[in-house]
């Protein structure tokens, strides 16, 4: 393989919408709802009928807002919107409503994690608009069919300055933007159902120059290790193509996950005439310093911040607070067990470890997670007084609490005869009756059975009751047999 | 049948006993059908408004009719009405069914008023002659060789004929004030956002606005009323309170008027208006009023701003009918771009594309700074300029039209004298101000000449009251 040549460099900008986690879509009342049957959630206003009008949902100009204030954004004063005027079927009006003039967020930023160190990815823009129907080619032999169920959601789209230069920067950035979506609770975040969708703007350029090349633009990357696997690959395309001599030419492309290649979709001849212009239908939203406030109020601890407290607070690694930040819950998880058993590095490696290992297998939310912080706690709280080792607390203590997540831990430990030692005090305490009752000890050992009873009433009272009756008996006859 | 002019009276002879609106409606019913070649109603609802007569006489028997029971209303062909066609007098919306109620129509049903039919309109509410129908043009009942005016050319002719009582129509940019200069009688367009405008389809919508065809005061100021208010599928509508306009009465103060030097000696100003509007002002300076002469500099410049903003938004507003989803569809196409070429160009009529095509290039990027923007700017300016005159005035008055009413076929070949129509009613229509036409005699030929007065913002009320004044001078 050809390694990349060193003397040019990535110029990348992305484009990511997010769909927002609303009960109405951004223009009318209808639901907004996904995996619907086709075309329930309409009415004549998401279908653009003559004579209907958009209103504004304000719940999603306060999403837009609590996203821009995560992004360290300027917030505009007020909301407007404007119209891109295009005609395509599954476009209701004839125009999308957007904002094109004015964005409700301006500029702003957000931090991604490069190689360890922290960088920052600086934004254009955060605006809000609504998206189109979807058109579906495959499904009908007599033409094209049209969902208008989504037409009408409402979408914010994060654009970038063109200032990452890899795949993995790319997929660092998507990354922090899921965590922070999730986190503000403005979307579920899910690129595989469109919910978070990214095209990306590659150009490259010899190191030192300062004009950028011919811009390609990649569509359809559904996940964010396509993303990286895309750019990665659209980047050596660029590059091997300047290297031989050849031109760029500025056009869509679209990731082929199954190839991991990019292929041309159009080619950019001119510039399509959007013909933005302010919608008249809909005035402008004031956004008051109180309302702004009151926002403010309503954003949690966005997870940079948190990642940051936890290596501060709990002294984790880059590592271990990137992921146990990597959603609300699993930070609040880690964080109760933390304080429960006051051992930070042991509650982050429990949950990095068994817990996160357990999800994954069984590919659930933490939130449906059987045990509670403060059971991991208590096994936690065994390891650090000696009776349990790590070894035997995580392969046999946990998967048996995970079958009886409602047991005492103490209890099913016993009763496992997992704490270390207690063999030893049984062995001890059988040995020691045998010595005290040399003449019952020979009798029992010629059948007189009658006599078991008394010997294991002073071998449970020897062991504080402590000790399972069937392994104590079985000890003593053993024992017996054995001396 | 001699009908009474206001519902009042008309109401107190149902309550009587002395007509039913049974009989109201088959008067009416049998007028259109005597009138049809005016083709004012491009759909009458028949079968429909007796059915509803005869409840509705039962309702006032019992003494449960609402405030306008006996009012039977036109709606123009751009108003939605459920379960019934609207079609923007377009072939593009052929066979297109409502599904859903006008906000303004639904108030006045919600106060038992009947519809009686859609009438004949110029498509998409863009023509001053009422001849840029698809179902052909509208004659108006004074002489059947004159144009009712437009864009409301059949709910002014329908109301002026006796085929209904009221008419609602929309005005973008004169479109109910000249129609109704053009048939002798009232047409008022109130505020911009006065009247919710959900359901009405849209032509420019920073200056479409439902108006009102009537034949006095009385019945405009009842049906304002009804229809005015907030509506919350309107963001545009106005929340301000709706004043009991029904309650107008002139308060006997002297008034301050203005006229503007520019529109009295413009050079397209017919003799006889200039007159009339002359003769007019003198009156109410002999009352005492106070007339001025101002001057209005910005008036050459409000035609070309109203045309690049009204087409530009035209031409967005039309995109949604593209034969996808509902309407006229072209056959036989073979890819999606022909579909849309065919279909808009078979759909709409000439004067429709002439506006698109103009809006579409105003908008395009290379042209939108100096046309569109300039013309938002000369939009705000003319603002700035009303709101100053109405800070010393009262009223403005000018002509509704530069002309009477044209002969069928006579401007409509001509698009720029078409538009100079539209010269005067237009300052009220960029400006956003409610302003009226009330009928102010005749021309030598005896031609029907409207005057027009202006108010300020939200200030519908001294409109009524004072063009009620004006109406009574001379009685």
């Amino acid at each position: 393989m050809k390694v990349h040549d060193t003397r040019f460099e990535a110029i990348i900008g992305l484009e990511v919408h997010v769909r927002l986690q609303l009960n109405t879509k951004i223009f009318s009342g209808d639901i907004n709802d996904y995996g619907i049957e086709p075309n329930t959630l309409i009415s004549e206003i998401s279908l653009g009928y003559p004579g209907t009008l958009p209103r504004v949902n304000k719940k999603a100009i306060e999403y837009a807002v609590k996203m821009g204030l995560a992004c360290h954004s300027q917030i505009a004063s007020e909301v407007s919107f404007d119209r891109k005027n295009y005609l395509y079927p599954d476009l209701p009006k004839g125009y999308q409503i957007t904002q094109d003039r004015i964005p409700v967020c301006n500029g702003g930023y957000i931090h991604i994690r490069k190689d360890d160190t922290d960088k920052q990815i600086v934004l254009n823009r955060i605006h809000l608009e609504e998206d189109a129907g979807k058109s579906i080619h495959d499904k009908s032999e007599d033409g094209t069919l049209i969902d208008f169920n989504r037409a009408g959601t409402a979408l914010i789209e994060i654009v970038t300055e063109p200032v990452l230069h890899s795949g993995d920067e790319a997929y660092a950035f998507l990354y922090e933007i899921r965590r922070l979506v999730r986190c503000l609770g403005i979307s579920d975040g899910n690129m595989e159902e469109g919910s978070l969708r990214c095209d990306a703007n590659i150009s490259i350029r010899r190191i030192g120059d300062t004009q950028l090349g011919r811009k390609v633009e990649i569509k359809n990357m559904n996940s964010l290790n396509n993303v990286r696997k895309a750019i990665v690959f659209e980047i050596k395309r660029q590059i091997d193509l300047k290297q031989n001599g050849k031109e760029i030419i500025s056009e869509t492309r679209t990731f082929n996950p199954v190839a991991g290649s990019t292929s041309a979709m159009r080619v950019k001849e001119t510039l399509t005439d959007y013909r933005y212009f302010p919608d008249p239908d809909l005035p402008p939203v004031l956004l008051t310093a109180e309302w702004l406030e009151g926002v403010r109020h309503k954003i949690p601890e966005l997870p940079f911040e948190k990642e940051q407290r936890f290596r501060k607070e709990y002294g984790l690694s880059v590592y271990d607070a990137s992921v146990l930040t990597s959603s609300d819950d699993l930070a609040t998880f880690f964080e109760s067990v933390a304080i429960e058993c006051r051992n930070y590095k042991s509650a982050a490696n429990w949950i990095m470890g068994p817990v996160l290992s357990v999800l994954n297998s069984k590919s659930i939310q933490i939130e449906e997670f059987d045990l509670a912080p403060k059971q991991i706690a208590g096994i936690i709280g065994f390891i650090e007084a000696g009776k349990l080792s790590y070894s035997v607390a995580s392969r046999k203590l946990f998967p048996a609490l995970l079958d009886t997540p409602e047991s005492d831990i103490a209890e099913l430990a016993e009763k496992m005869h997992l704490f270390s030692g207690q063999e030893e005090e049984l062995v001890k305490a059988v040995k020691e009756v045998i010595e005290e009752f040399p003449k019952e000890t020979e009798m029992l050992r010629n059948g007189k059975q009658k006599l078991l009873g008394m010997f294991m009433g002073k071998i449970m009272k020897k062991t504080k009751g402590l000790a399972d009756p069937n392994k104590a008996k079985q000890m003593l006859l053993d024992t017996l047999k054995n001396t | 049948m001699n009908l009474p002019r206001s519902l009042a009276v008309l109401q107190s002879d149902l309550r009587a006993g002395n007509l039913s609106v049974t009989d109201l409606v088959t008067h009416y019913l049998e007028q259109i059908r005597a009138g049809r070649f005016l083709n004012c109603f491009l759909e009458v609802f028949s079968e429909e408004i007796l059915d509803q007569a005869i409840r509705l006489d039962q309702k006032i028997r019992q003494g449960q009719a609402a405030r306008l029971a006996g009012l039977v209303v036109g709606i123009k062909d751009l108003l939605c009405y459920k379960n019934h066609t609207s079609q923007a007098g377009s072939r593009i919306l052929e066979g297109f069914t409502s599904s859903y109620t006008a906000t303004a129509v639904q108030k006045l049903i919600d106060q038992d008023t009947l519809i009686i039919g859609r009438n004949n309109c110029d498509e998409f509410g863009m023509g001053s002659t009422n001849e840029n129908s698809f179902a052909g043009p509208v004659r108006n009942p004074l002489d059947t060789n004159l144009v009712p005016g437009g864009s409301s050319g059949g709910s002014a002719a329908a109301v002026k004929a006796g085929f209904c009582h009221v008419a609602i129509g929309s005005d973008t940019g004169g479109s109910v004030r000249q129609p109704a200069a053009f048939c002798d009688v009232i047409g008022l367009k109130p505020t911009y956002s006065r009247i919710s405008r959900f359901g009405l389809i849209a032509y420019a919508s920073s200056f479409d606005t439902i108006g009102i065809i009537a034949q006095n005061i009385a019945d405009t100021a009842l049906v304002l009323e009804t229809m005015a208010g907030k509506d919350e599928f309107d963001s545009t509508a106005s929340t301000r309170e709706v004043p009991a306009y029904t309650h107008y009465a002139f308060d006997g103060k002297l008034k301050k008027i203005a006229l503007f030097n520019e529109v009295i000696e413009h050079p397209a100003l017919h003799t006889d208006i200039r007159r009339n509007i002359i003769e007019t002002t003198d009156k109410l300076k002999k009352e005492g009023h106070k007339v001025d002469i101002i001057d209005f500099p910005l008036l050459d410049y409000i035609l070309p701003a109203y045309y690049i903003l009204t087409t530009a938004e035209a031409s967005s507003n039309l995109s949604r009918f593209d034969g996808v989803k509902y309407g006229f569809r072209a056959e036989n196409c073979d890819s999606l771009d022909e579909l849309y070429k065919n279909t808009r160009t078979e759909g709409f009529g000439k004067e429709v594309l002439r506006r698109i095509t103009l809006g579409t290039f105003v908008l395009s990027a290379s042209y939108y700074d100096t046309y569109y923007i300039k013309a938002q700017k000369v939009r705000r300016r003319i603002k700035e300029k009303i709101n100053e005159v109405f800070s010393s005035y009262d009223f403005i008055i000018l002509p509704t039209t530069p002309a009477p009413p044209y002969q069928l076929g006579e401007i409509n070949k001509n698009p720029l004298e078409m538009y100079l129509a539209d010269l005067f009613t237009v300052l009220a229509s960029i400006a956003g101000n409610p302003a009226i036409s009330i009928p102010s005699g005749k021309t030598e030929n005896g031609l029907p000449i409207g005057i027009q007065i202006i108010a300020d913002d939200f200030n519908e009320m001294n409109l009524l009251s004072f063009s009620d004044y004006i109406l009574n001078l001379d009685r």
